[in-house]
């Protein structure tokens, strides 16, 4: 075994964005949000600018999901280039806006790192979703994050599938980051997903002042679950849905699905089971606001990813 | 008390969708839909899609609450094309499964409702006397070995007159809400889909039974009435609640709720408490759609009723 220690030295992180109501019926980010946008000194860090940032306000404004769109499906090439021309979907418009405040996506002015704070009705505990198997300084925060949380479980969410993985709002930035809090229905806000939200921010930061300071982060493993496959809701021809996740099934995510195990359930009664080959752990599952994006629930395999260690680089 | 006579309930609706996104009477309704009458049904049943338009959106409502529709004012007020369309829609229920204290009016109206809130399966009604709802709450509260089983059952009370009662459940003779949670809204959970479909079962049961002359032993029914709302707390100025739920009390439906008990936490990290002098039992605690009512949470009393045995008085 090599005893030379490899070291990544990476940019300092100085701009930090805080996006809540990206969709806006999820409410722990948007309270969070205007709650710092009225009064910052929680969220404040030496030598960080942190800004909170209500992402869908007409969303927040009417306690929806979106307008036109889902902005967090919005910030696609197409879209961030598309030209400035009247009837645009609000979302479209919104997200161009955001691009050319947080971004410009891909580029070096873009924001360092961008928190995007969602909640949703399946039973994900606290989960951080990641978009890149290889940002080191994502995998260090979440590490760090999950050692400042525990016992309290942090899974992390990998999507780097190239047909599942989506255009969020985040991706502006350098270092995106999702967390995505559960379970709450949609129009409420939950005392308890509130408050591990708020602290998961608070080490968040933390991680992101120490690094700045020049703490040098040792190699870790981040146990992740990647994204596989969306699984519909059976259907019928007219595309109502025939049956409902099975009460096996229904809140738990994140525990393995092996063939054979009740995977739906019919109107009628009947019980529809997991044909796959391999054992899968599912997530997402019966999220209201993917009814409409044909996805009953995600399935993952599980992964361990290694990261180098990371000290802020030299000037 | 005596055994009381009472007309059979020869017609009956079963509406889902009064609010387009509370998805298991949705469902329901739409399976329901599917099964074509063939004329041997012991009872005659009417299957109704109340807000056919929020359900194709899966929202609660496109314009106003329909479910706030059924007062008597609203049901007599003049319509147009600029009226809401949940305003015009009210009136066609009401033509369709009233008039409202009308003879012509059905005999029994249950509307399928969910909740985001922990309250079990709450039969919701405006009479603390009516025995044809009582018996049917009481028939609920004796399944057991069913897939039911474990879902409380409970009879609450809004104590509000006839023409004031805002609600669908309020156009037949007799009438409840079926209310079940918790669920989100947009979601459907087959748990909570089995409750209802087996509570709307067991309700037929009982009213077929009913019709055909058995005779129903009396007893007592615990009845929840409703006492008053208590909302968020506000900034003054911008009206945005400014605390949630407090962890003690969410999810903690029909526990008795006692002065000095935690009610809220604030985001400053203060705990509210209830200030009230009487301990009474919430309901509906932290329900999505309230916020905009302003309402956190309902509170009520509970107290024993007394209810006669009844059977169909056509029965000789």
């Amino acid at each position: 075994m090599s005893s030379r220690t490899n070291i990544s030295c990476l940019q300092e992180a100085k701009r930090v964005a805080i996006f809540g109501g990206t969709h806006g019926n999820e409410m722990s980010g948007i309270t969070l949000v205007n709650m710092w946008i009225q009064n910052s000194a929680e969220i404040e860090r030496n030598g960080l600018v942190i800004k909170p940032f209500i992402s869908n306000p007409r969303a927040v404004e009417k306690c929806t999901r979106y307008i036109d769109t889902d902005l967090n499906r919005a910030f696609t090439p197409e879209n961030l280039s598309a030209p400035d021309v009247e009837g645009l979907p609000y979302e479209v418009q919104r997200a161009k806006e955001m691009n050319r405040m947080f971004g410009p996506k891909g580029s070096s002015d873009a924001y360092d790192a961008i928190f995007d704070l969602h909640n949703t009705t399946s039973n994900m505990g606290s989960t951080l979703i990641l978009e890149s198997s290889t940002d080191l300084f994502n995998l260090q925060m979440v590490h760090y994050i999950k050692k400042a949380m525990a016992p309290h479980t942090c899974s992390v969410l990998l999507n780097e599938h190239p047909q599942l993985k989506y255009s969020t709002t985040r991706s502006v930035a350098k270092h995106p980051i999702g967390l995505e809090v559960g379970p709450q229905p949609q129009g409420v806000l939950r005392s308890n997903v509130f408050e591990f939200m708020r602290t998961i921010l608070k080490h968040a930061l933390d991680f992101i002042e120490l690094f700045n300071s020049g703490v040098e982060f040792p190699p870790c493993t981040v146990d992740v679950f990647r994204v596989q496959e969306r699984m519909d809701y059976p259907r019928d021809t007219n595309g109502n849905i025939t049956a409902m996740v099975h009460p096996h099934l229904q809140d738990c995510d994140w525990e393995p699905l092996n063939r054979g195990d009740p995977m739906f359930l019919t109107f009628d009664g009947r019980t529809v089971l997991y044909e796959g080959a391999n054992t899968v752990y599912p997530t997402f599952i019966n999220e209201a606001a993917y009814y409409e994006k044909q996805q009953a629930f995600m399935t993952t395999c599980r992964e361990i990813l290694a990261a180098n260690a990371i000290r802020k680089a030299c000037k | 008390m005596k055994a009381v006579a009472m007309p059979t309930v020869s017609r009956v609706a079963v509406c889902g969708g009064t609010h387009g996104n509370e998805l298991a009477g949705i469902y329901l309704v739409r399976e329901m839909l599917k099964k074509r009458a063939d004329g041997t049904e012991p009872v005659s049943v009417v299957t109704v899609m109340s807000n056919p338009r929020a359900a194709q959106l899966c929202v609660r409502y496109v314009e106003t609450d329909l479910n706030r529709c059924f007062t008597r004012a609203a049901l007599s007020a003049p319509v147009s094309e600029t009226s809401p369309y949940e305003m015009v829609r009210s009136q066609e229920l009401n033509a369709l499964l009233g008039p409202k204290a009308s003879m012509q009016a059905v005999d029994l109206l249950c509307d399928l409702h969910n909740t985001t809130a922990n309250t079990g399966l709450c039969l919701i009604t405006y009479s603390d006397r009516d025995w044809i709802c009582l018996h049917i709450c009481k028939h609920l509260q004796a399944r057991t070995n069913t897939k039911m089983a474990s879902t409380p059952v409970r009879y609450v009370h809004f104590d509000i007159p006839l023409n004031e009662a805002y609600s669908l459940d309020s156009v037949g003779k007799h009438g409840f809400a079926m209310e079940i949670g918790p669920q989100p809204h947009g979601v459907v959970r087959s748990v909570i889909f089995s409750a209802m479909q087996e509570g709307v079962q067991l309700m037929m049961d009982w009213i077929c039974q009913f019709n055909s002359g058995t005779l129903f032993e009396g007893g007592w029914v615990d009845v929840y009435t409703m006492v008053k709302n208590i909302d968020y707390p506000r900034d003054s100025e911008t009206h945005v609640i400014t605390a949630a739920v407090h962890p003690d009390l969410q999810d903690r439906d029909f526990c008795l709720l006692h002065p000095g008990d935690p009610m809220f936490l604030c985001f400053s990290g203060e705990t509210l408490r209830y200030r009230g002098k009487e301990a009474l039992y919430p309901f509906f605690i932290n329900e999505g759609a309230y916020y905009e009512k302003g309402v956190a949470l309902s509170l009520a009393r509970k107290r024993r009723v007394q209810i006669p045995s009844v059977r169909s008085e056509t029965l000789r």
